[in-house]
């Protein structure tokens, strides 16, 4: 599919543009700020529609492709496309930008010409980073995206937020360091960064194995992975609410993606070969991540581990490496954006209120906020999987494939949904049930602002669990394409399952 | 479109209007007159109602529906519809449900009057009529946990209904939990199934059944029969459902909730999904002679080790709960015998008898103002009439007074695991007479303590007990006929029946293993029925005439009688060995030692590492002239020494 007007560039380039027309605005007129972002925000969704209504689902090749000439001596190109493993990111982005937008609108008084600047800038650059098809491209989209980003955990966090903001910056630069040589090193083999046709080429495995490392160091640290997963909680904690959901719905989604995008079809003996390491790793994510939920007193701290553990979930089923498990992970990644951003969101409408992230401090919230306990009632149940919710049919999916590709990596991470359960009810315990805590007594409900808010989330939280089959069907040509890659020749899924059956698993041995 | 699928819909419709519009129209009506509210449920669950009678007489008529609505999740070649099965047994389930729901919807009008939160309730009955019917309904594995874990929220909400008491609050958050470990299980079950069958769909499942019978499966090093592995997975979701061995500590905590809640869920339809599930795919557990023994013993011993419990407990609610827990044992016992048939018609007679229970317990309360030490009540008899009539009918039902409908299925449940000739069958039935005694006497211990003798709570209370209003009388009348006239669908030939219930389900869950000699037939009979009247004749000698004993007997055998009133301190060993253990294990070793020290420990350390080696480096440059001089000399001697070297050839 092709349209007539480069829809993917505009997607990019109006928040960019948008953010960079703000730098001239005169820091008096805040109102207007706000509403010129508001508009510019909505504008990149109601554009993105488009992309969504006219994808054909029915072809595994990029669609809306754009390309253009740029430094042709390093064979690198401006080349933009989606398929089905990108395209419901790049609607997540744009419909992430708006909230970020909505909900810093009262919640953001410093330099607030400054905040809807950077806010602007991260949307087009993560944009550009589901949508580049060339290597070099994504990687300026990769770290461009990273300083916007760091200021605005550094400059509107919370009091810890310096120490949390060069956490974040290094962390991730020392992975995208190793993942720039990757790249030098790929194209000095290839002589080319564009995507497809390195697809085409024919790596040596020991090649591959190195390159696989080297790239994992950028997705690991930015899934994140246990144990490079550190600085997720403290960038988590300290950023302000908008940076909070940018971190959660999208940001830590490149990871997975990157995997998807590069590391499974470019290093396919590779990837397979180490897909072993990768569910081990997941696993602990899912356990480990969940576990530690237990002991946290912070709320956001506590969501932030729980992302731990549900992007576990993702890279386990990326690395299951069947139908099930890729399918249910990409959709795991829609559902952990839209879940944790509902939730992040909600802890920055209470936050406004109270500025008190501590567990400790709430407690019957539910007699005082009944509308906004439900929004987070719904978005609890959809973190702990209750069927009829988005997260059910990504976790069954994925422990699903899990299952199929190695029971007891399945059966672990179904002990996923027993924790999740323990650590998300207990916390609605503590804030929502019981007496009223002194402190947050006579508090005001959710506004309609923050209801609008909140409610397009909401809404996908049912849409996804009720009729996923709409979502679903978006990937499910382009997953087949990745799996036929990686198993080269049609993966037969029958014979996957007969394998586990009369094969009665040899790793349980 | 047909009509059955307006058998949840409805439901869900009035939830979903009650719960965004149901405060709005409190709040037009006026507090006193909460028109809106129950009228929106009532009329959702009474079409429900309705239209399940005539789905009946469909299935009657020999019109046995299965039809897909829409495809849920597609993946691969993982096809999960929403669809519907309307068979016999689907057809025994829908008049439960959609009945024992419509008059506690009646019920509650009046139970529930004046609660703030009275929309909110009636929207989670509401909810959960939806659930519950999606449950039955379902035509496969995965729409069938859609509807197990709806069903569990419900619970979960309404159990935690009063949520500012802490109590509720945490008995809500058990019953979630308690669930999920049986669902760890049941979630694993399924994608077995559909790994082995390639499918979900309950036909298809058991269509492919006979080719996979002897295939085994290794499960941790263990070479495995794989329908047992099937059937036992299942088995684990079951019994968390229906509070079975050892996860039932969650039921007793379930008596938090408002009390139509515990007739409707705790008693007569969530708790026996369990039982359903088992008896829907009685094919997979016919297949595994394993599991049937286990699912029997899990139900004899259950059904045991709950009565003896009930003996000594003081809170009304509580008695009628492990009741429940030790019936829904009896289900158990009969399925693992392969009795399906007569574990599903046990399930429907006590449906009404103790959903009759709990509705009058939840009378008593409303007259006692929320006290439920039955210590504390009795001689209500003359206050409360037709609760006490009702209660009586209930209780002579479930201890299985002969011609009442609990004596026709306990009976058949007995006879069945005598005759089926399974390995422990023997124990099994010997199990379930003494708690058939045991029954009967702890039924009529509550009966004797709260409405016979001298009244023996607060004085000024007296002026408060009355009956309760119309709208709660009128439910436990209904009730009554179904205690007392349910069972005359199933009397056995022996005594001169067609044993229509069981014909009915034939089709779906098969015949018993046997039908047991016509000795054996009258030897069960003859037992039961001398264990019921010895249980009542008993409780009425102890709290009607010596009403001293029972305090000697528990102080002479007082170790025993704390174990049981402690209820073998189950719950205080789950809160050491499970609870303790997941939050020591998540404060300590990973949140602090790996996390804090270990990994933060790297992450820090780093860079103090490279900080500490660049301050040692730094002090190189010290900008004292002498020092760059030394070092110069230094080098040059050092290279002088070099070449000289090798021009000597030294090295």
């Amino acid at each position: 599919m092709r349209f007539d007007y480069p829809i993917l560039s505009i997607l990019i380039f109006l928040p960019v543009v948008s953010g960079i027309l703000l730098i001239f605005v005169s820091r008096r007129f805040e109102r207007a700020i706000k509403w010129f972002a508001l508009t510019a925000a909505t504008l990149t969704f109601l554009f993105s529609l488009p992309l969504f209504m006219n994808f054909d689902k029915g072809t595994s090749r990029m669609q809306f492709i754009e390309r253009h000439a740029w430094i042709d001596d390093w064979g690198t190109s401006y080349f933009l496309g989606v398929d089905g493993i990108s395209i419901l990111m790049v609607l997540l982005s744009t419909l992430t930008g708006i909230l970020c937008v909505s909900i810093s609108w009262y919640s953001v008084k410093d330099k607030v010409k400054e905040f809807y600047i950077a806010l602007l800038l991260v949307e087009g650059f993560m944009i550009g980073v589901f949508c580049s098809l060339d290597l070099f491209l994504f990687y300026i989209f990769w770290e461009a995206m990273l300083i916007p980003m760091y200021l605005i955990v550094g400059v509107w966090g919370g009091p810890n937020r310096i120490y949390a903001a060069i956490k974040f910056f290094i962390y991730t630069l020392v992975g995208s360091v190793l993942m720039l040589v990757g790249l030098i090193v790929l194209h000095h083999v290839a002589d080319t960064f564009d995507l497809l046709k390195l697809m085409n080429t024919q790596l040596p495995y020991n090649l591959q194995l190195i390159l696989f490392w080297a790239f994992f160091a950028a997705f690991a640290v930015k899934v994140p992975m246990f144990p490079v997963h550190t600085w997720l909680p403290d960038a988590h904690t300290e950023a302000p609410t908008a940076g909070s959901v940018l971190l959660a719905a999208i940001l830590i989604k490149m990871g997975a993606y990157g995997f998807l995008r590069f590391s499974l079809p470019l290093f396919p003996q590779a990837s397979v070969a180490m897909a072993p390491v990768m569910l081990v790793l997941s696993v602990i994510a899912i356990v480990y991540g969940g576990l530690i939920c237990l002991a946290q007193s912070d709320l956001k701290r506590l969501i932030a581990y729980s992302s731990v553990s549900h992007m576990g979930f993702v890279t386990l089923g990326i690395f299951a490496m069947n139908g099930y498990g890729v399918q249910g992970g990409l959709l795991q990644m829609i559902n952990h954006g839209v879940v944790t951003g509902g939730l992040f969101l909600s802890i920055g409408i209470v936050y406004e209120r109270t500025h008190t992230r501590q567990i400790a401090d709430y407690g019957g919230l539910a007699s005082v906020m009944p509308i906004f306990a439900a929004f987070f009632m719904v978005f609890t149940l959809a973190s702990i999987g209750l069927p009829g919710t988005n997260g059910f049919v990504g976790e069954f999916l994925v422990i699903l494939g899990g299952f199929s590709r190695n029971r007891l990596s399945g059966v672990l991470a179904a002990t996923g949904i027993i924790i999740g359960a323990i650590y998300m009810l207990w916390l609605y315990q503590r804030v929502f049930f019981t007496s009223v805590n002194e402190r947050i007594a006579g508090l005001k409900d959710v506004s309609l602002r923050e209801g609008l808010t909140l409610l397009p989330l909401l809404i996908l939280v049912i849409w996804i669990g009720v009729y996923p089959d709409f979502f679903l069907s978006f990937m499910g040509t382009s997953v087949n394409s990745l799996l036929a890659r990686l198993h080269q020749g049609p993966l037969d899924q029958s014979n996957v399952m007969n394998g586990v059956i009369s094969g009665a698993g040899a790793f349980v041995k | 479109m047909q009509y059955y699928v307006l058998i949840p819909l409805l439901p869900l419709s009035a939830f979903v209007l009650n719960i965004l519009f149901g405060k709005k129209i409190t709040n037009i009506f006026g507090e006193s007159f909460k028109i809106g509210a129950h009228w929106i449920s009532l009329l959702g669950v009474a079409s429900a109602f309705v239209l399940s009678i005539i789905a009946v007489k469909d299935v009657m008529d020999g019109h046995v529906v299965n039809a897909d609505l829409y495809t849920w999740i597609t993946s691969g070649n993982l096809r999960v519809s929403i669809g519907f099965l309307i068979d016999q047994l689907t057809a025994v389930m829908l008049v439960v449900v959609t009945s024992v729901s419509l008059l506690v919807h009646v019920y509650s009008i009046g139970y529930m009057h004046g609660d703030k939160g009275y929309y909110r309730f009636f929207s989670f009955l509401s909810l959960f009529t939806f659930s519950m019917l999606m449950l039955v309904m379902a035509n496969n594995f995965l729409q069938l946990y859609f509807g197990w874990e709806m069903v569990g929220l419900c619970s979960y909400f309404l159990i935690g209904f009063w949520y500012e008491k802490k109590s509720a609050a945490s008995a809500a958050k058990k019953a979630f939990v308690v669930n999920r470990f049986g669902d760890f299980g049941f979630s694993l079950g399924v994608m077995l199934v559909f790994l082995t069958f390639g499918t979900l769909h309950y036909a298809d499942v058991f269509q492919g059944l006979p080719g996979i019978i002897g295939q085994k499966i290794t499960v941790l090093g263990f070479r495995t029969d794989l329908v047992t592995v099937i059937a036992l997975l299942l088995t684990c979701g079951a019994i968390g459902k229906s509070a079975q061995l050892p996860l039932h500590a969650w039921l007793p905590d379930a008596m938090e909730g408002p009390t139509p809640v515990s007739a409707l869920i705790h008693a007569a339809t969530m708790v026996t999904a369990g039982v359903f599930m088992i008896a829907r795919t009685a094919p997979i557990f016919n297949a595994s002679r394993t599991a049937m023994v286990c699912v029997m013993l899990i139900g004899g011993c259950t059904a045991f080790f709950a009565a003896t419990i009930a003996l000594v407990q003081n809170d009304i609610k509580r008695v009628i709960a492990y009741s429940t827990i030790s019936q829904l044992g009896y289900m158990f016992m009969a399925c693992g015998a392969g009795a399906y048939a007569f574990g599903i018609f046990h399930l429907y007679t006590h449906a009404f008898f103790k959903a009759l229970l709990f509705l009058c317990a939840g009378s008593v309360m409303h007259a006692m103002q929320g006290e439920l030490n039955i210590q504390k009540m009795g001689g209500l008899k003359k206050y409360m009439p037709v609760t006490y009539w009702t209660m009586l009918l209930a209780s002579l039902s479930i201890s299985g007074v002969p011609g009442l409908s609990g004596f026709f299925s306990k009976d058949e449940i007995l006879l069945k695991t005598l005759a089926s000739g399974l390995p422990f069958s023997g124990v099994v039935w010997v199990l379930g007479m003494l708690t058939a005694f045991l029954t009967a006497f702890y039924s009529f211990r509550v009966i004797f303590l709260t409405f016979h003798g001298k009244f023996r709570g607060h004085g000024e209370l007296t002026h408060h007990l009355h009956e309760s209003p119309p709208s709660m009388a009128f439910p436990l009348m209904v009730l009554a006929v179904g205690a007392v006239a349910a069972g005359f669908v199933g009397i056995p030939h022996s005594l001169g029946g067609h044993d229509a219930f069981a014909r009915f389900l034939e089709p779906v869950v098969g015949e018993a293993r046997s039908e047991g000699s016509v000795a054996q037939q009258w030897v069960v009979m003859g037992l039961s029925i001398l264990a019921s009247t010895a249980g009542i004749a008993g409780a009425a000698y102890v709290y009607l005439k010596k009403t001293d004993l029972p305090q000697m007997v528990a102080e002479s055998f007082h170790h025993l009688h704390s174990l049981l009133y402690n209820k073998y301190y189950v719950d205080e060993l789950y809160d050491l060995v499970v609870v303790r253990l997941f939050y020591r294990i998540s404060r300590g070793p990973i949140n602090r030692i790996v996390d804090g020290r270990i990994i933060e420990g790297v992450v820090n350390g780093v860079p103090s590492l490279i900080a500490w080696s660049a301050a040692r480096l730094r002090r190189v440059q010290t900008g004292v002239v002498l020092h760059y001089s030394l070092v110069m000399a230094g080098g040059l001697f050092a290279m002088v020494v070099y070449v000289l070297a090798r021009l000597w050839k030294v090295i």
